[in-house]
């Protein structure tokens, strides 16, 4: 019987390693360790030997049923897998096809440029301030200092609802509405509409954007005006940026700069973007005029502060290489989608 | 503001690469636009000699000329010029000759004779007859400039200059003179200002003006001041070969000695002269004046003008004989027999000038001047100057003493000058002294008490930021240093509706829609295409007085028509779907609710919009998301028909609660026609007030639900014209509080339902907090709505 055994044992590992499929191997699990099966008849014919033999049969036809069970178990595992693999093989997608398009619009560039500039002196304690765009020509000029007859003030400069009431030509209003009233410290930025009357052309048009800010506090200086507009040059275009102050004119500050950023292309050198100049028109700065202090109840002996203004749509226009302001309000969404 | 800077030098000797100049200029506060090298375009023409003038063999028109041009031997040049004789200095192109636009010249055959150059013409050099008035227009330029054969023809005809263009600023008319640049580029350069008094050496001969003439200002304050001068003895001739070349590269048309001298000196000195003939000067007398209702000047450009009464005219005895500042009349314009000469020198109001330019349509180089501002003390310098060089010149006699009728400050001013106030603005710590050697540099000195003196010229200054402009443009901005401004900390930020509509944003993107930026000002036909009623509030908006056009001449009471005007551009750039929004301002007329330091009633408005692909439903399903994510609970929806630009049958009205949010629906199928606009178009249109106001700020967590809910789906049958919002609602408050859902998943019409009725297929779920509903319990909550339903609305479940 031990022989008999044996070649079982031998008979059945066979057929379950040369089992390809999960049927094969249940039949084979079936003819050796079923109800009927060899090694079940072997164990039910144990009752005729002896003691002895019986105990020294019984340990072998356990260890044989254990390792069938064992070899049954293993070979239904791998089997298992391979039908995944298999699976898997056979479901293999060609990736290269296109995704089903899923919509998801986009901010206008001009504001997501607006944002960046938020952003940046939100981080440095100013609060957004916003105020009306048709304004009174006193908000927009007068307490801005602009002399009665600045060229600004003309008919064609400037879009009038009547003779003391016009759209806004700079957000500067806001920040006359902001000091006005108030006790400094104040930071504000006021981004907005602006309206001048110029034809649409590549380059100009009868309504834009700008961002002004407005610091106006004890022992404000020029200083300060400079290191705050690094700052934020190095924040919008990158660590590398420099700014470049020329003297300038406007009424609302005194002294006046207009500002340059290093261009962000070419670091300076000279390119496309920046026309060779390596240096590229951002801001109009300046330190408050004591008559716009003034004229808000702020006393210019005791506080001073330094304003600052930029056009978003020049902003963007450099920052992307845009080279026609129409297409900002065009809303063409080939242009949109690029943002 | 253009300078010759061969001009320029004769008062600032400096001496630097072009570039580097324009850089410490713009540096220093005079921006440098342009800079502009006249010559350049002319290469290797030199002055030749004709040494004689022979016929071409095989040609009546062609001449065969040689050509002395300093080499060994002459030239031989075939011309077909008449004009030439031997012994004429001429302009001659070598081989390899560039001209102006770009022309080039090489020896070649002529009629089988080589010709080894070209010989020019005026024009060939990019010159006309008022550069060189001796010349004729057709024909070889012979030319009278003192040469020798093989100069340089630049040179010889003072062709070369560099002209710099100026970008000035409003508070520096001074600046719009070749002075006040050569003042700017000495305090740049550091270089000293080489400037005399003009000198006028007179007649002395008995005769004054003061006996020919008389000057009366009726209107000292449109004219604070007026000054001549007399010339007699006056020979009219071109004026010479460098003032005609100062001229001409500034631009200005040389026309004879005496408007020369006038043009020269507005140039350099900023000062708009005139010079009358004094012969038509009537009774020898001369009224600055408002004009009289109907009077007319023909100026000298020859139009005939209409004045009215609030132009200021200068007139003599009887008529007007210039408009102020702006042109000169014809009626004494200076002529080739013009024997003595007024020289006008005035000061003028800005605002008056500009008002009369304007109203008659003509800007000259004067008025621009006079509308910039003109200090009034340079009119006597520059009436010197120009008696000067009349005198240089040999163009008259000028008659002894000068008028000046003044009404108006000329002096000098002192202001407070205080250091370290200075200083302390600009951030800087310069010693007095060296912050008064750079304020020296500008000319500005100081008098015993510390106080500045300003010259009178520099009416800007006047306080001590505008001082510490002047420090802050020698010094140079670049030595100030950068850093961040103390004091308490400030908290910054955005205001709650800023970080709502920040919010609104990202949902609309999220939800597929691109943002838009329009115009705030519409056309008022927009209301016509958006089939508004003639007497439709929305029409009565805020007009522009004058706006570009009628497109841009109203206030936009509603951005929807900017929407669909987006939709459209993009429709007829052949998009074949698209989605777009903007939370766009409008503008109301002001009312008794605005505030008074407002002049209109601004308010954002969300419009949204597609066309291309989606329904109304997918319309509604975005209106439900974003009000979802905004926290905005109780959305109602009602049918709304009354809207002109939309469909009757497809148009919602959205309310959170009681409050309206706006309106949405399909586009009225003419209005889509009106904005070229084929196809379904979907648009809504929100108040973002409304929207903000029904936004929950605070809201608790709802703990999630322990036990599952039961799911039962009914279909009910109604009549087709009954709202499924209605029933809805209904079977909500017929249900018991175990009802925690009602969808409405399928609408049927057709077999197995009778006709005009339609089936409803509703999802009913139900839920306790404490335990699981069994089926008898949730079969008795759905007898209970479906018996209400029947008894209250004859809605019964479908067989």
């Amino acid at each position: 019987m031990k022989e008999e055994l044996k070649r079982i044992s031998a008979e059945a590992l066979s057929e379950i390693a040369g089992a390809s499929s999960e049927a094969e191997l249940e039949a084979a699990r079936v003819k050796y360790s079923g109800k009927k099966g060899q090694l079940t008849a072997i164990l039910r014919g144990m009752g005729a030997l002896e003691p002895e033999a019986r105990r020294e049969v019984g340990e072998l036809a356990n260890a044989v049923r254990g390792e069938l069970e064992a070899a049954i178990a293993d070979k239904a595992a791998t089997l298992k897998r391979a039908a995944l693999e298999a699976r898997l093989a056979s479901e293999k997608l060609d990736v290269t096809l296109p995704g089903r398009e899923k919509a998801c619009g986009r901010l206008h560039p001009l504001h997501t440029v607006e944002n960046r500039i938020r952003e940046i002196f939100i981080g440095m304690g100013f609060t957004v301030v916003e105020g009306p765009e048709i304004e009174s020509a006193y908000n927009n000029f007068d307490a801005l200092n602009a002399p009665a007859d600045h060229p600004s003030r003309d008919f064609q400069d400037t879009f009038y609802i009547d003779e003391t009431t016009l759209l806004r030509t700079q957000t500067s209003p806001v920040q006359i509405r902001a000091m006005t009233g108030k006790t400094p410290p104040i930071r504000v930025i006021s981004p907005g509409r602006v309206y001048r009357s110029d034809d649409v052309d590549a380059t100009h048009s009868p309504m834009f954007h700008q961002v002004e800010g407005l610091v106006v506090d004890k022992g404000i200086t020029m200083a300060d005006l400079k290191g705050t507009l690094d700052l934020f040059a190095r924040s919008l275009f990158g660590e590398e940026t420099r700014t470049r102050f020329r003297p300038h004119n406007f009424p609302f500050t005194e002294p006046s700069a207009e500002v340059d950023v290093s261009c962000f292309v070419c670091g300076g050198k000279g390119c496309r973007l920046c026309k060779g100049e390596g240096w590229i028109e951002i801001l109009g700065a300046g330190m408050v005029h004591p008559n716009v202090l003034a004229s808000c109840g702020i006393d210019p002996e005791v506080y001073s502060g330094f304003a600052f203004g930029m056009g978003i749509e020049r902003v963007a226009m450099r920052r992307y290489n845009i080279n026609d302001m129409r297409l900002f309000f065009e809303n063409d969404v080939r242009f949109l989608s690029q943002f | 503001m253009k300078v010759s800077l061969n001009w320029l030098k004769d008062y600032v000797k400096f001496d630097m690469p072009d570039r580097d100049y324009a850089e410490l200029m713009t540096s220093t506060g005079t921006k440098v636009e342009t800079i502009e090298k006249l010559g350049e375009d002319i290469e290797n023409v030199v002055a030749g000699k004709i040494d004689s003038v022979t016929p071409h063999p095989d040609s009546d028109h062609l001449v065969i000329c040689m050509v002395d041009v300093g080499g060994e031997k002459p030239l031989q040049i075939v011309t077909g010029a008449q004009n030439v004789h031997a012994g004429d200095f001429v302009p001659v192109c070598l081989n390899g000759a560039k001209l102006p636009g770009g022309k080039v010249i090489k020896s070649g055959k002529l009629r089988g004779v080589i010709s080894e150059g070209m010989l020019c013409s005026l024009s060939e050099l990019g010159l006309t007859v008022h550069d060189f008035p001796y010349a004729i227009e057709d024909g070889i330029f012979i030319m009278q400039e003192p040469c020798k054969p093989g100069d340089d023809i630049r040179d010889v005809l003072s062709l070369r200059d560099t002209v710099v263009d100026f970008e000035l600023t409003f508070n520096r008319p001074d600046c719009l003179a070749l002075l006040g640049i050569a003042r700017e580029t000495a305090a740049s350069t550091g270089l000293p200002l080489v400037y005399d008094e003009p000198k006028v050496h007179t007649a002395g001969d008995g005769d004054s003006i003061e006996r020919r003439l008389s000057v009366t200002v009726r209107e000292p304050e449109l004219c604070p001041r007026y000054t001549a001068r007399a010339v007699k003895n006056v020979r009219i001739a071109p004026s010479p070969l460098w003032m005609r070349a100062r001229l001409r590269a500034c631009g200005i048309r040389p026309i004879n000695n005496i408007v020369d001298i006038t043009n020269y000196v507005m140039l350099e000195y900023g000062q708009p002269m005139h010079a009358f003939d004094a012969s038509y000067i009537s009774s020898g007398s001369i009224v600055i004046r408002k004009a009289a209702a109907g009077e007319k000047i023909t100026t000298l450009d020859g139009n005939v003008r209409e004045l009215t009464t609030d132009m200021l005219c200068i007139a003599d005895g009887e008529k007007p004989v210039a408009l102020a500042g702006i042109m000169g009349g014809e009626n004494s314009e200076i002529t080739d027999k013009t024997v003595t000469v007024i020289f006008e020198s005035a000061n003028f109001s800005r605002s008056s000038i500009r008002r009369t330019s304007r109203a008659v349509g003509l800007r000259t180089d004067a008025s621009r001047r006079y509308e910039k501002g003109i200090p009034p003390c340079t009119t006597m310098p520059a009436l010197d100057r120009a008696c000067e060089l009349v005198e240089l010149l040999g163009a008259g006699t000028v008659i002894d003493g000068t008028i000046d009728v003044c009404n108006t400050d000329i002096g000098e001013r002192t202001v407070d000058f205080d250091y370290q106030k200075i200083n302390a603005l600009l951030g800087i710590a310069l010693s007095e002294t060296e912050m008064r050697a750079l304020l020296e540099k500008l000319f500005f000195r100081f008098d015993g008490d510390g106080r500045m003196i300003v010259p009178p010229y520099r009416g800007d200054i006047v306080n001590t930021a505008d001082i510490a402009e002047e420090v802050v443009r020698l010094y140079g901005f670049d030595k100030i240093p950068a850093t961040r401004f103390a004091g308490c900390v400030t908290e910054g930020g955005e205001s709650a509706y800023q970080k709502f509509c920040t919010r609104l944003n990202a949902v609309m993107t999220g939800l597929g829609f691109y943002e838009t930026y329009t115009y705030s000002f519409i056309s008022p036909k927009l209301y016509d295409k958006l089939a508004l009623a003639s007497d439709d509030p929305l029409r009565d908006g805020i007009r522009l007085l004058n706006p570009l056009g009628d497109d841009t001449s109203v206030m936009r009471t509603t951005a929807v028509g900017s929407l669909l005007g987006a939709l459209a551009y993009n429709r007829s750039h052949r998009i074949p779907s698209c989605a777009l929004f903007e939370n766009a301002t409008i503008y109301a007329k002001p009312d008794a609710s605005t505030p008074s330091d407002l002049f209109s009633n601004e308010e954002k408005q969300l419009v949204c919009g597609f066309y291309g692909s989606g329904d109304f439903y997918d319309l509604k399903g975005y209106i439900a998301a974003l009000a979802d994510t905004l926290h905005i609970d109780a959305l109602r929806f009602e049918a709304e028909a009354s809207v002109p630009y939309f469909h009757p049958g497809r148009c919602a009205a959205v309310y959170a609660g009681k409050a309206l949010l706006g309106r949405f629906g399909q586009l009225h199928p003419a209005v889509c026609d009106n904005f070229e606009l084929p196809g379904d178009v979907y648009a809504a249109v929100l108040s973002t007030k409304a929207l903000f106001a029904a936004a929950q700020t605070e809201w608790e967590y709802r703990p999630l639900p322990v036990y599952p809910a039961v799911e039962r789906d009914l279909a009910l049958v109604m009549d087709v014209a009954t709202e499924a919002g209605v029933v809805e609602d209904a079977i909500r408050s017929y249900a018991g509080k175990s009802l925690c859902g009602v969808t409405v998943f399928d609408v049927y019409t057709g077999k197995g339902v009778a006709d005009g009725k339609k089936s409803v297929a509703f999802r009913l779920s139900f839920r306790l907090p404490d335990k699981t509903m069994n089926d008898s319990e949730v079969d008795a909550a759905v007898t209970k709505i479906l018996r209400r339903l029947e008894s209250e609305k004859g809605i019964t479940l479908r067989a």
